[in-house]
């Protein structure tokens, strides 16, 4: 995009600047308007599971209640507790949502179409996924509140628990990858099973990591089974309870944006990203835009979040912590040391590089 | 240009956090500013082109010491003015400390000028392998040239967690508030509940 913007004769970092921040709206933007879309989508969906009908008032089948949602706390008025401690209430939401968008600058939505095509990509989004702690931890010390405190620690230690298991079957897939950088990983997808399937979730070592890190992506997003940093029942609204308004919008967005940002992950290491499930033209669809299959993955995903949320029971705390310590680690693990071990046997390691 | 602006402003905030670290007065600030040193001084390294020690720096440090730190900070109960109570008493100790660290900073800096020093000889080629990105070539030079400095401070690392383990670990608490999750797993609805049908007027005796 710098060339198109150097050939208005601008100089080159004026170029580049324009051309960036375009790109960051270019995905930003779009983000925003994702999120709003899903948030209705998940509702839908539980409501069709508990047989209710979710909602349909605002707009054509009720596409427009997020909106009507986000108007509605964009006008309310911002109360911040007395005994907060000011600066970093109002700064903690602010974090929450940022780090919720920068991670997206390495994803790639087709072939060329990222806004950082950087070596580390997938160090890159493992560095901000840890980063998402710090908005809650700041939001429950702040409110100066028990409740919000709680949860504040109950989210610190479930997500450094999780995050160790997802950076061990992260590393799985690189070794397969021989690459950090999220086109080459996607790239050497292509034809990986039998010559013709597209994506990794078809290998046999690969598929018990993929259910892993699915589940362990529920426990770093706070979905259902272990949401327990906002489970009403004990903790009111978790690290939320003091948060009004906008700032509680922030929160709620960036909860979401997370959300995405694991079902793109998920696409990108497991299903192949923006190529057909098929390498074979089957039917013509080469010639469907790579970006379409990325985003119908996506929904997959995001539809077998919000179906988990509709059906699972919540998990008592001290499962939550056997499960990420005395399961998950010793299984990633396990396969981590055996998926090198296969790639040393048949020689297939440093192919990528 | 854009590094130079990109330079000046991870730099002037590395050395402004750093000092809001040691001049708050609230410990739970001052972790906050020494996280937004972490992320500049992970800047700097992009800028220099190690993006993989950078990223290192922010999943290490960032994502876990630093949480840790809070964890911590957040659980004590400091009284920041006994602390201040102590400063004058401790002063002249810090003063010493401080000269030390300066005149190792200027004899250091004085050594460097004066030329490089030979230090034994390198067990491996001392050209790293030519491969492209810093990340392969760290790996290479790890594997190849350290590889026994490397798992050396593996083994170290691992005896240093087993024995913080052994340190904290309980051997046998009370039976009580104890979770068997093997029993829970195998716990069906047949044991564990029974259908009763009373009557009118008539309790359930269980």
């Amino acid at each position: 995009m710098t060339e198109f913007f150097q050939s208005w004769g601008l100089s080159y970092e004026w170029a580049w600047a324009i051309a960036t921040i375009a790109g960051i709206l270019l995905i930003a933007l779009p983000l925003m308007l994702a999120v709003a879309m899903i948030i209705y989508v998940d509702r839908k969906v539980w409501a069709a599971i508990n047989l209710r009908r979710g909602p349909n008032v605002v707009g054509p089948f009720g596409l427009l209640q997020s909106f009507a949602d986000g108007l509605k706390v964009f006008l309310q008025e911002t109360i911040i507790p007395s005994a907060a401690n000011k600066g970093i209430f109002i700064l903690a939401p602010i974090v929450t949502f940022t780090v919720a968008l920068i991670a997206w600058a390495v994803i790639p939505f087709d072939a060329g179409v990222v806004l950082a095509d950087i070596n580390v990509g997938l160090l890159y989004i493992f560095a901000v996924s840890s980063l998402s702690v710090y908005g809650i931890i700041m939001a429950g010390w702040a409110s100066n509140s028990k409740y919000p405190f709680f949860s504040a620690m109950r989210a610190s230690a479930q997500m450094i628990s999780y995050e160790v298991s997802i950076g061990f079957i992260m590393i799985g897939v690189i070794l397969y990858a021989g690459s950090f950088n999220l086109t080459d990983i996607v790239m050497a997808q292509k034809g990986h099973g039998l010559g013709i399937v597209n994506g990794y979730v078809f290998n046999l070592l690969l598929f018990p990591i993929f259910v892993m890190f699915f589940i362990s992506a529920l426990a770093e997003t706070q979905r259902v089974p272990f949401d327990l940093t906002e489970a009403e029942s004990e903790l009111v609204a978790g690290y939320q309870t003091e948060y009004s308004s906008m700032s509680f919008a922030l929160f709620w967005l960036g909860e979401y944006a997370n959300i995405l940002l694991m079902c793109a992950l998920m696409t990108i290491l497991f299903f192949g990203g923006w190529l057909p499930p098929l390498d074979i033209d089957l039917i013509p669809w080469f010639d469907i835009p790579g970006i379409i299959w990325f985003f119908a993955k996506m929904f997959l995903f995001f539809f077998m979040f919000s179906w988990v949320m509709a059906t699972v029971p919540r998990y008592r705390y001290d499962q939550l912590m056997r499960l990420g310590w005395k399961v998950f680690l010793p299984l990633s693990l396990l396969f981590v040391v055996l998926i090198s071990g296969w790639l040393m046997a048949t020689g297939h390691y440093g192919a990528a590089a | 240009m854009i590094q130079t602006i990109a330079f000046y402003l991870f730099a002037v905030l590395v050395i402004a956090s750093a000092v809001m670290v040691i001049t708050a007065r609230n410990p739970v600030h001052s972790v906050l500013w020494l996280i937004l040193a972490f992320f500049n001084a992970a800047g700097l390294m992009v800028l220099v082109g190690a993006e993989f020690i950078a990223m290192l720096l922010i999943i290490v440090y960032v994502g876990a010491v630093a949480v840790l730190f809070l964890f911590v900070v957040m659980m004590l109960d400091i009284d920041v003015a006994a602390m201040r109570a102590g400063f004058i008493k401790n002063a002249p100790l810090g003063v010493v400390i401080a000269l030390i660290l300066l005149a190792e900073l200027v004899l250091g800096i004085g050594a460097y000028r004066m030329g490089a020093i030979e230090l034994g000889t390198p067990m491996a080629s001392d050209a790293p392998a030519m491969v492209e990105g810093n990340t392969n070539a760290i790996g290479a030079l790890l594997y190849t040239k350290y590889l026994f400095l490397f798992e050396a401070a593996g083994i170290i690392l691992l005896v240093a967690m087993i024995g913080a383990i052994v340190l904290t670990h309980r051997p046998t608490r009370a039976k009580r508030g104890q979770q068997d999750i093997g029993k829970q797993v195998r716990r069906n609805p047949d044991e564990a509940t029974v259908m009763k049908q009373p009557t009118v007027g008539q309790g359930v005796e269980l």
